[in-house]
């Protein structure tokens, strides 16, 4: 019974891999991208992380570790990327209409 | 049934790595690339899990944890060179 849920739970979080590549080549601009290749993909690892530690019991511990790992690393990195892009002038998608970073000004810019 | 829905999970995590991949040869930008290479680090992190339970060793999740903070500090570490902080 617990294999059964842990082979579901492993193929729902390849198909959120999937999405998050999906998302990652049809996407128009760089932040739309950066949203699709680290959410989805977390989402997908945690959830394979759960599968794997349904079929492995034993391996609880070590999954949780790198789970919790992911959990607190890969919204940091996508953030700083996002502001990285921005303060080396990305272009927008056309249908992108609210820019804050830009409204608020650049706190790095008003330093200088 | 248990084999198949992981050969199937194999296969999925498989393209949605050469989706990246094609994201990372093609990206206009450097951002796009390091967001390519982001999210295949990640998926990788899938495939090594994978290959520790087919291979029934749990000494290789050691290698998907050290593997996911060198990524982490892969991408911190660019993306500071793109802001030209570093």
């Amino acid at each position: 019974m617990l294999d059964i849920l842990g082979g579901l739970l492993l193929v729902a979080g390849a198909s959120f891999h999937l999405l998050g590549g999906l998302g990652l080549v049809r996407m128009p601009d760089v932040f739309n991208r950066i949203q699709a290749g680290t959410k989805a993909t977390t989402l997908g690892t945690l959830l394979s992380l759960a599968g794997f530690a349904c079929l492995q019991p034993a391996w609880t511990l070590k999954l949780f570790l790198i789970g919790l790992f992911v959990l607190f690393t890969n919204p940091l990195s996508s953030q700083v990327l996002a502001r990285a892009a921005h303060r080396s002038g990305s272009k927008m998608s056309t249908l992108t209409t609210v820019d804050v970073l830009e409204e608020k000004g650049d706190m790095r810019a008003d330093a200088k | 049934m248990v084999d198949f829905m992981i050969t199937l999970a194999a296969m999925l995590a498989g393209v949605a790595f050469l989706l990246a991949l094609w994201r990372f040869f093609q990206g206009p930008s450097d951002a796009d690339r390091v967001v390519a290479f982001d999210t295949m680090t990640v998926i990788s992190l899938t495939g090594i899990a994978l290959i520790a339970y087919l291979e029934g060793r749990g000494i290789y999740l050691d290698v998907a944890l050290v593997y996911a903070l060198l990524s982490f500090l892969g991408v911190i570490v660019v993306a500071r060179h793109l802001e030209r902080g570093l």
